[in-house]
Parts: C-alpha cells; structure tokens; sequence
C-alpha cells in the first residue's frame, strides 16, 4: 500500500480521478469526503449513496471512475451493487472499503468484481494510493487479503485437485508474490527481492485477482459436474 | 445467615422427587432432612403428610434454571429412603384403619400413584420447553404418561367395582369414555393454537434473547471504552491503545473462529492461531503498535514446540515494537505440512545484524536460543534505516512421528 507515487499511471483526461461513495453510514462517508478533498488534488470526490438501490441509479448516472464500496450494507451489501453494475460497466473500477477483515467478506466482494479491499482503519494518504493504483488497472491487496488468497488457493480442503491445469490456479511466481504481500512488503520491495520489476509484480497480482475472480466459475462448473446438473 | 428469606419455590436441581421438601427447607433455612422426615411422619397420619406434598407440589412454582445445586450421594440415598419410608409408613396405618378407610385408600393411592406419574412428565415436559426447543422425551416420555394414565384408570375402575354394581359400572364407563371422546373432538382447536401460540412465543424468546445478549456484549465492551476514552481524551496514546484493544475484541466478536453468528468455535481450543493472537495483542497493548497478523494454513495444536516458536516470534515482536520505532508491526505465519514458518516485519530503524553487542540477551537468548533448543531456524535479515524482518522455522511432527 505505500506505492512510490513515480510508479503510478497518470490520470486521465482532466488529471482528476472521480470517485463515488457507497456506504450507509452518512458520517462514515462525510469522514472518507473529507479525507479525500483534504490534501489529495488528484481524486475528486463526486457523489455518494447510502443503500443499494440508490448507488446503482447514481453510479449509472454519474459514471466515476473508481467507487468505494461498502461490504456490510442492507439489501445485499456491496456484492449486489456489484452484480448489479458490473456487466453493465465494465470501465467503472471497484473497491471495497469495509471494517470487516472476515475473509468470507473478503472473498466474496472479491469474487464479485472489485479490484481491492482496503479496511476503513487505513488513513487517508493510503486511500489516496489505493484509489490512484486500482484506477491505474493495478490491484490492491493488503497482507491480510494476501493471506486470504493464499488460504483459498492453497490450504483448504477440497482446492483444487493436483495435475488439473485449468483449476491448478496460481503459478508458482505469483504464490511468491502473494506470499511476500503477506509478509508485508510493498510492490517495489517485492520487484527488489524477486529480481523483476515492479510492473511484472503488478501484473501478476493482477492476475491473481482475475484467477480469484475465475475461480468462482471453476468451483461452480466442479460444483454443477459433481452433481451431475451438467 | 444473613442472607434474606428466599420465597417459596421448588428447587429445580438436586431434587428426588418434586423439589417440594428442598424448597421448603430453603424457604425456612433448616436442614432438608428435617423437611423431609416431617412429611414422612405426617405422612403415617392419614397420608396427610403425602397430602401437603402433592398440593405443594401443584401449587408452588419451581425455581429459575440458573440455580445449580449438587445432590452428595448419601443425601440422595438417605432421601429415597425416607421417601420410601413414609410411602409404607402411609400403608401402614391404612391397613390399620377400619375396613372402609383401607378400602378407600388403597385403590385410590394406585391412582394417587399414576397421577404423580403423569404429573411428573408434565413438570418434566415443561421444564424441557423452557430449556431447550421442547423437543420432548420421545418415547419414554410417551411410556410414562400412558403407564400413569393406565395406573389412574386402573385405581378409579378398583374403586368404583367396590361402590357400583357391574350394570351401572358399564354404562358409567361407557358414559366416560364417549365424554373424552368428546371433549377431545371438541378441543381439537384449541391444542392446534396452543401448539401453535407456544411456537410463536419461542420463536421471540430466542430473538429476545439474542437481542439482549448483543446489547449486553456491546455496553460491557464497547460503551465502557468509549466511556473511557471520553474521559482520558487528552491522553492520545491512552485512546490508541483503548481503542485498538476494543476493536481487536469486537472484531473477534463479531468475525472470529467462535464469533457471533458463527455457531460453535469450530477450531481447536488454544491452537496455534489464537496463541499467536494472544501474543500479537499483548504486544500491541504493551508497546503500543499496530501487530497485524496474518495466519496461511489450517490450525494445529500447540505442542512444545510450536509454543516455543509462539514465543520467540513474540519477542521477535516486542524487539520490533521496542527498538523499530514503527507504528506497525506485520507478523506472518504459515502453517505447512510439515513446517511453521514466521515472519516478523517492520520497515523501522533496522541495524547491523554483525554489530550487536553480545550481552542483548533478547535476541541470543529468546529467540535464537529457544528455537535450536527445539530443531528451529532463525534467519534475520536487516538494512539500516529500511526496517528488519526476523524469519522462525520450526519443523513439525507428524502424529505417527510423535507416537513412536
């Protein structure tokens, strides 16, 4: 999370990142605001909603480029606004910013389509990062969600069978660079330590988020083919 | 004792038959014993003591379930036997009444005798309903009520051979039984909504009482600290610490492997994750940094070895949180099949690894020694000014390893 601020994409067009707020605890979101519009030129904040349904029609309507996005939320949380605007805008990036660190939240929002998930005790500089890295096409992951992947991919029972090519997800160089996330290091400690450089260490996080995101779809075929739906 | 008079109720544990004798000891503040031989000797007058029993035993309430109280064994034993005592004691002085009074009593205390039984079930069956979900005691149950109702009938039908001729005895039995039938028709309603209405009111006491536990956690943890931290607002350092102990616990609390919602802890009881949190908090409150743990791999037991490998990772800790001078602290573990591996990571002040005097005994000592005492590794690897990261290996044991 502490990026060298060189390494950043630049933003786009006006120089500007619009950023909407998804989150239904008023204060919560006028703090995040605040945070945000103090001492952080480049991110702008252009809108916020406080349920599911109304972030949907504003996200529509507004088209930001990054949304902040609540996980615990009634009528289905930030998973449902996901699925609700995902297909349809693909150029808007998610990223989750909830206080809990539960690793079912974690993996589902994940899952769901958001780029990142930051935990709400993070300051504001660091959100500033975080928004500035997704939004640049990059992925935010934290020790703990590292830790998280890891476990999904890894350890628990009934991960993916050994020799299957499609559902044997992580190579061995991106598990290195989770596992170095999870020990703490930043992306460019990482490049320095792996000798590669820091947009490979990019790309793989990246695609360890795709392959997250895939692996619903391979868990739920294993699933349907299990019992014999397919 | 100076404790006030409790009110009259049955006692609930450490009871023989009703609770009845128990409560009434409580009630006066005298032995149990003594109740209890006072209704076997009032019992040998007329069955009066028995009597006494039984209204008491209809009419007084039993007492709240959070009351537990040990039967010793002998007092058990002593209490069956003086129990048995006044049952014969009652017979006794039946048979030695006149003709007329035996005659009365004896058929008349077989069904005494069913009655208590089917009483007794219905007292257990409530007692069940309050405890658990009122599935109740299936068969046995069902046994018991049926063998009290068959005693009853049978004592009632004795009684009235003697009073009635058989004509008259035939037609007041059928003139019973199409009455039951009856009443029970008639009333088919009304149990139906009874059922129904009990479900109901389970239903919201178990919301009820979820409400008031959530309400209970969150003043005696969350609305304490925020209390105190109103009152020491001036002291940063102080709220930092309050605050972070209070979101460590609710966060247990509400996500944790035990946490709310989640049913019964699932983990092994004092594993290697929560002793690893137990030591990642203690720091935290003692230094006052930020540990974060992140735990990879399924759960294991503590042996010697691992608490060995608990330790040493938390002075590894405590030398960070010390001599870093970070505000946090990465801690990360991986459990493998057949390894546990640490890290303990801050981006603070780092040293020279070479240059450290030879008398800090954290380090030697602590860490280093502690882990080749039990077959570990220690790896340090640190740069001066961009932070240092101490590396613990221990290998693990199988059980089949351990068990040769």
């Amino acid at each position: 999370m502490t990026e060298d601020p060189t390494d950043q994409q630049a933003p786009d067009g006006d120089g500007t990142i619009s950023v909407f707020l998804v989150d239904d605890h008023a204060l919560f979101r006028s703090g995040v605001r605040a945070e945000l519009e103090r001492g952080v030129p480049d991110v702008r904040v252009v809108g916020e909603a406080g349920s599911v349904d109304e972030a949907v029609a504003a996200v529509r309507h507004h088209r930001p480029d990054v949304v902040l996005l609540d996980v615990h939320m009634p009528d289905g949380g930030g998973a449902e606004v996901l699925r609700r605007l995902r297909p349809e805008l693909p150029d808007v990036v998610f990223l989750a910013l909830s206080v809990s660190d539960a690793a079912e939240d974690v993996i589902a929002v994940i899952r769901a389509g958001a780029r990142g998930y930051v935990t709400k005790t993070i300051s504001g500089r660091e959100l500033a990062d975080a928004v500035r890295r997704v939004h640049g096409g990059d992925a935010v992951f934290s020790p703990r969600l590292a830790g998280f992947v890891l476990d999904v991919f890894s350890n628990k029972p009934g991960a993916a069978p050994p020799g299957d090519p499609e559902l044997d997800l992580l190579t061995r160089r991106e598990r290195d660079v989770l596992r170095l996330l999870a020990r703490g290091y930043a992306y460019k400690e990482i490049a320095a330590e792996l000798f590669i450089s820091v947009k490979t260490v990019e790309t793989h996080v990246s695609s360890v988020l795709r392959k997250t995101q895939l692996s619903n779809r391979y868990e739920l075929s294993r699933w349907a083919s299990d019992r014999r739906l397919v | 004792m100076n404790t006030p008079t409790p009110p009259l109720a049955r006692r609930r544990s450490g009871r023989i038959v009703a609770g009845v004798a128990g409560g009434v000891a409580d009630h006066l503040g005298i032995p149990v014993t003594w109740v209890r031989a006072a209704f076997v000797g009032l019992a040998a007058m007329w069955w009066a003591g028995a009597m006494a029993y039984g209204l008491l035993w209809v009419f007084v309430k039993q007492e709240g379930a959070d009351v537990e109280r040990p039967t010793p064994p002998r007092e058990r034993q002593q209490a069956l036997g003086l129990a048995a005592l006044g049952v014969a004691a009652a017979l006794t002085a039946a048979a030695l009444g006149n003709d007329l009074i035996g005659w009365i009593v004896g058929p008349l205390g077989v069904a005494a005798v069913g009655a208590a039984l089917v009483w007794r079930e219905a007292d257990e069956g409530q007692r069940r309903r309050w405890t658990r979900s009122g599935t109740a005691g299936g068969r046995n149950a069902v046994l018991r009520t049926l063998a009290g109702a068959l005693f009853v009938a049978a004592g009632i039908a004795v009684f009235l051979f003697g009073q009635l001729q058989l004509g008259q005895v035939q037609f007041a039995l059928l003139a019973v039984l199409a009455t039951l039938l009856g009443v029970g028709v008639l009333t088919v309603p009304w149990w139906v909504r009874l059922v129904r209405e009990l479900t109901e009111e389970r239903r919201e006491r178990i919301v009820e009482t979820e409400r008031a536990e959530i309400a209970a956690h969150l003043h005696d943890s969350v609305l304490q600290t925020l209390a105190l931290i109103q009152r020491q607002s001036d002291q940063p350092r102080e709220v930092a610490r309050l605050a972070r102990g209070q979101e460590r616990e609710l966060r247990a609390w509400l996500y944790g492997a035990g946490g709310y919602g989640r049913g019964v802890a699932p983990t092994l009881d004092e594993g290697l994750t929560a002793a690893l949190a137990a030591a990642a908090a203690e720091v935290e409150d003692t230094y006052a940094v930020t540990v974060a743990p992140v735990v990879v791999g399924a759960d294991r037991p503590l042996d010697d070895h691992l608490r060995a490998l608990v330790l040493a990772g938390r002075e590894a800790m405590v030398n960070a949180a010390k001599h870093a001078g970070v505000a946090e602290v990465s801690v990360y573990v991986e459990v493998e099949d057949d390894a546990v591996n640490l890290f303990v990571r801050d981006r603070g002040a780092g040293f020279d690894p070479d240059a450290i005097p030879g008398d800090r005994h954290g380090l030697a000592d602590s860490v280093h020694g502690r882990m080749a005492r039990h077959g570990g590794t220690v790896r340090l690897r640190s740069t001066p000014g961009e932070g240092t990261e101490v590396h613990l290996a221990m290998p693990v044991r199988t059980h089949e390893e351990a068990a040769t």
